[in-house]
C-alpha cells in the first residue's frame, strides 16, 4: 500500500495516525479483540442491572402467570403478528390514559416472553383491552372485524373460529415456560387439558348468551382467553390502591 | 486537509505480476443472490404497502395477512438484500484489499448456501405463523441456530483470509467489516437464547422489559451494525474507487469508526422510551443516541468530502450519482434518528409512521442507493464487459429518488398527523379525536402516496436486473474496455 507521511500537514495528526497504523491495523488479532471490547461495553452497562432487583424492573405478586388457555391464546397472537400492528404500552400521558386507561406498570409485563409492546399502532393499543367488549364481540370482530368496527383495515380472521386448538402442544409450551422459570403450580402442566375446557367451556357460555353456538377447543376461544385478560390484573390492583389519575 | 492516504487502495492498479488469483465465482454468486431478493423483498413490500390502503389485499388467507408478511418483508430486505449486498462486497473487495484469495473455497460455498438456505427458509416459515415474534429476530430457533453456524463459518473465512494477507496494515473497510462480523455474532446468540416448545416454538430466556431491553439491544444494532457499519465499509472501498479519490481523511475515519462501534450498542432503549422500562436506562439510550450523531456524521463528512475535485463528474456518472444521494439519506437519517430518540420528540413520533418514514430514508436512501451504486460499478468489473444498457442507471436513479422521497414525505405527513390526533384534547380536557378509526381513515391517502413511491422504487430495481441481465447475458461486447467502464466512464 502506498505510503502516506508526506501529505500529513500537522504533526499530531501523524503521530495520531501512526500509533493508530502501529497499534491496529498491523496486528489485525489484537485489533478485533479491542473492538470486541468496545462493543461489549453499551451491553454489559445496561444488561447487569437490569437482572438485579434494585435497578432492574420490579416484580409483583399481583399479577398471575398466563393460564393454559391464554398461553394458548398468546401463542396465536404471536402466531398471526398481532404486534406488528397493535402496541401493549399505555405510556404515561394524559392523552394515551385517557384513550386506553392507566399507563402500563413494569410488573405488568414480568410473565411475557417474549415481550409483546410493539412498535407500531395501525390498529389501537391493547394494554388495557382486558373486559373492555364481551366476548361475542371479540368473536365476531375476528370473524370480519368490518361488522364490529367499520371502516377498519384489519384482515379477517375466520380461521380462528375453525381450527382446533391441540392441547398436547400447549402442554410442551406451558412446560418450556416453566423450564424457563414461570411458577406455575407443580402439577399444571399434567392438568392442561382440563385447565383449558374448564377456562373454555365459560367462554362458550358468555357466547351462547350471544346466541353464538361454538365449542371450548377452537382458537378463537384461546384467543378471547388472552385478550379478555390484557391488562386486567393491573388494572384492579391500581383501583385497589386509589392509584387511578 | 488531505491528511492522509495510510491505508487506501490505490485507485488504478498497474499489472501486478504477483496479483493473486481471486475469487470472483464467490462475487458473482452473491451478486445473483442480492438481486433476486432485493426483487423478492421489495415486491413483499409493495404487497404489505397495498394491504393498508386497501385490506382485501390480504386475501383473506391465514398466509398472505399483513402480520405475516410484514416480518417476511423485513427480515428479506435486512438479511436476504443488504445481507447478500454486505457479502458481496466483502468478498470482492476483502481480496483485493489483502491482496490475498479468501481462506477457503469451500467456506465460502458453504457460508452463501447456508445464507441463501436459511432465506428460503424464512420464506417458508414467516407466512406459515411460525415466529418468535421479537421484531427482525422473528425466525425460529432451528433457523437461529444454522444462522449462528453459517455465521461462524463466514467467520473464520473472513479472519483466515485476514490471517493470510499480503498486506500489512489492515485498510479500514476491513476495521468496518470486522466489527460487523464480531458484533452480529453476539448481537444474534444473545437475543435468540430461548427454550424450545417443540421444533416450531420457543420462550425467551428473558422476560418482559429485560426481554424487551435485550432486543433492542439487538434490533437497534441490527440497522447499526447490519445496515451501517458493512456499509460504512463498502463506501470506504467503492466510493473511493468510483470517484478515483483517496478518502478525505484518514484521521477522521479512525475517530468515527472507534466512536461509532463504541456508541451504538448503547442507544437500544430509544426504543422504549416512555415505558416502565427503568428511567435510567431509557436515559442512557437517548444520551447516547444523540452522541451518534458525530460519528455518524463523521461518516457521511468523509465520504461526501472524498469527492472534492470530482463534483463535476458527479453531474455524468450515476454510479457517483447513486452514492452521493446514498451517503446524503444516510447523514439525514442519522439526523433524524438522534432527534425522534429526544423523549419528548419521540413522545409525538412513536408508535407513528414517522418512524416508518425515518426507518426507509436510511433503508431505502443509505442501503438501497449504495448498493445500486456498488453493483452497477461492479457489474461491468467482474464481468469485463460494459452496461447493455448505458442509460438505465440514471434512469433507475431519478425514478429510485423521486420514489423515496414520495415515500418518506407521505409517512412524515401521516406520522405527525396521527401522532398530533391521538394526544390532542380539547377544551373540556377531552380526547379531540376519541375514535381511533377515524384517525386510521384519514391515513389512507398517505398510504396510497406511500404505495406509489414504493412501487417507483421497485420498478426502478426491475430496470436495473433487467439491464444487469442483459449486459451479462447479452451477446459479448466487441470492444472490451473494463478498465473504462470502471472509471465509470463508459456511461
Amino acid at each position: 500500500m502506498s505510503t502516506n507521511d508526506q501529505h500529513t500537514p500537522h504533526e499530531s495528526a501523524k503521530t495520531y495516525g501512526q500509533l493508530h497504523r502501529r497499534l491496529f491495523e498491523g496486528r489485525a488479532a489484537f485489533f478485533t479483540v479491542a473492538m470486541t471490547i468496545a462493543v461489549l461495553i453499551g451491553g454489559i452497562v445496561e444488561f447487569v442491572p437490569m437482572f438485579t432487583v434494585s435497578y432492574g424492573p420490579e416484580r409483583a405478586e399481583w399479577i398471575t402467570p398466563y393460564t393454559p388457555l391464554e398461553v394458548a391464546g398468546r401463542d396465536i397472537y404471536i402466531r398471526e403478528g398481532c404486534y406488528t400492528c397493535h402496541s401493549q404500552m399505555v405510556r404515561p400521558m394524559r392523552s394515551e390514559v385517557l384513550r386506553y386507561g392507566e399507563w402500563t406498570r413494569a410488573p405488568e409485563y414480568m410473565y411475557d416472553r417474549p415481550f409483546q409492546l410493539g412498535s407500531r399502532r395501525i390498529g389501537p393499543d391493547l394494554q388495557r383491552l382486558g373486559g373492555k367488549y364481551p366476548d361475542a364481540w371479540h368473536f365476531e370482530h375476528m370473524r370480519d372485524p368490518r361488522a364490529t368496527s367499520p371502516g377498519s383495515v384489519m384482515p379477517a380472521y375466520s380461521w380462528l373460529h375453525e381450527r382446533a386448538l391441540d392441547p398436547a402442544d400447549v402442554t410442551r409450551s406451558v412446560r418450556a415456560l416453566q423450564r424457563v422459570g414461570t411458577p406455575y403450580e407443580g402439577n399444571l402442566a399434567t392438568m392442561v387439558p382440563q385447565e383449558m375446557e374448564r377456562q373454555g367451556r365459560q367462554i362458550v357460555a358468555n357466547l351462547g348468551q350471544a346466541s353464538i353456538q361454538t365449542t371450548w377447543d377452537r382458537e378463537i376461544i384461546a384467543l378471547i382467553a388472552y385478550l379478555q385478560r390484557l391488562g386486567v390484573e393491573g388494572r384492579e390492583h391500581l383501583a385497589a390502591q386509589g392509584n387511578g389519575q | 486537509m488531505g491528511l492522509s492516504t495510510a491505508s487506501e487502495p490505490t485507485p488504478a492498479r498497474p499489472a501486478d505480476p504477483h496479483q493473486p488469483n481471486y475469487d470472483d465465482t464467490i462475487v458473482k454468486m452473491f451478486f445473483t443472490a442480492t438481486v433476486v431478493w432485493a426483487l423478492v423483498g421489495m415486491l413483499v413490500g409493495v404487497i404489505i404497502a397495498l394491504q393498508l390502503a386497501w385490506w382485501p389485499a390480504n386475501l383473506g388467507l391465514p398466509w398472505t395477512t399483513f402480520g405475516r408478511l410484514r416480518p417476511l418483508h423485513t427480515n428479506a430486505v435486512i438479511f436476504a438484500f443488504a445481507g447478500n449486498v454486505c457479502f458481496l462486497g466483502i468478498y470482492h473487495s476483502m481480496q483485493r484489499l489483502l491482496k490475498t484469495r479468501m481462506f477457503n473455497d469451500t467456506l465460502s460455498r458453504i457460508h452463501f448456501w447456508g445464507w441463501q438456505g436459511i432465506i428460503v427458509a424464512a420464506a417458508i416459515t414467516l407466512p406459515l405463523g411460525m415466529t418468535q415474534a421479537k421484531e427482525y429476530a422473528e425466525l425460529i430457533w432451528p433457523i437461529d441456530v444454522v444462522i449462528a453456524v453459517v455465521w461462524v463459518i463466514f467467520a473464520i473465512n473472513f479472519f483466515g483470509t485476514i490471517a493470510k494477507r499480503r498486506v500489512k496494515h489492515l485498510y479500514v473497510a476491513i476495521w468496518f467489516y470486522m466489527s460487523f462480523v464480531i458484533t452480529i455474532a453476539m448481537l444474534h446468540i444473545v437475543n435468540s437464547l430461548a427454550i424450545p416448545a417443540g421444533l416450531f416454538r420457543s420462550y425467551p430466556i428473558y422476560a418482559g422489559l429485560t426481554d424487551a431491553l435485550v432486543q433492542w439491544w439487538y434490533g437497534h444494532n441490527a440497522v447499526g451494525f447490519f445496515l451501517t457499519t458493512p456499509f460504512l465499509g463498502l463506501m470506504y472501498y467503492y466510493l473511493p474507487k468510483a470517484a478515483d479519490r483517496p478518502v478525505f481523511s484518514y484521521r477522521l475515519s479512525i475517530i468515527h469508526f472507534w466512536a461509532l462501534v463504541f456508541i451504538y450498542i448503547w442507544t437500544g432503549p430509544h426504543h422504549l422510551l416512555y415505558s416502565a422500562l427503568p428511567d435510567w436506562a431509557q436515559t442512557v439510550g437517548m444520551v447516547f443516541s444523540i452522541i451518534l450523531i458525530a460519528p455518524s456524521w463523521g461518516g457521511m463528512l468523509n465520504g461526501l468530502l472524498t469527492l472534492r475535485g470530482a463534483w463535476d463528474r458527479v453531474r455524468t456518472d450515476p454510479v457517483l450519482k447513486f452514492m452521493v444521494v446514498a451517503v446524503s439519506f444516510y447523514g439525514m437519517s442519522t439526523f433524524e434518528g438522534p432527534m425522534m430518540s429526544i423523549r419528548a420528540v419521540n413522545g409525538l413520533a412513536h408508535y407513528t409512521n414517522w418512524v416508518i418514514g425515518h426507518v426507509h430514508s436510511g433503508a431505502l436512501g443509505w442501503v438501497g442507493m449504495i448498493s445500486f451504486a456498488i453493483i452497477y460499478w461492479l457489474v461491468p468489473e467482474i464481468w469485463k464487459r460494459p452496461l447493455a444498457n448505458p442509460k438505465g442507471p440514471t434512469q433507475h436513479f431519478w425514478l429510485a429518488t423521486i420514489g423515496i422521497v414520495i415515500y418518506t414525505v407521505a409517512m412524515w405527513a401521516a406520522g405527525l398527523m396521527e401522532g398530533v390526533q391521538w394526544r390532542q384534547v380539547n377544551d373540556n380536557g377531552l380526547l379531540a379525536h376519541p375514535i381511533f378509526l377515524d384517525i386510521v381513515h384519514r391515513l389512507q391517502p398517505f398510504y396510497w402516496l406511500r404505495l406509489v413511491g414504493g412501487s417507483m422504487y421497485l420498478i426502478g430495481a426491475i430496470m436495473m436486473a433487467i439491464n444487469l441481465w442483459r449486459t451479462i447475458h447479452g451477446p459479448a461486447p466487441q470492444l472490451e474496455t473494463a478498465s473504462t467502464a470502471a472509471a465509470g466512464g463508459a456511461y
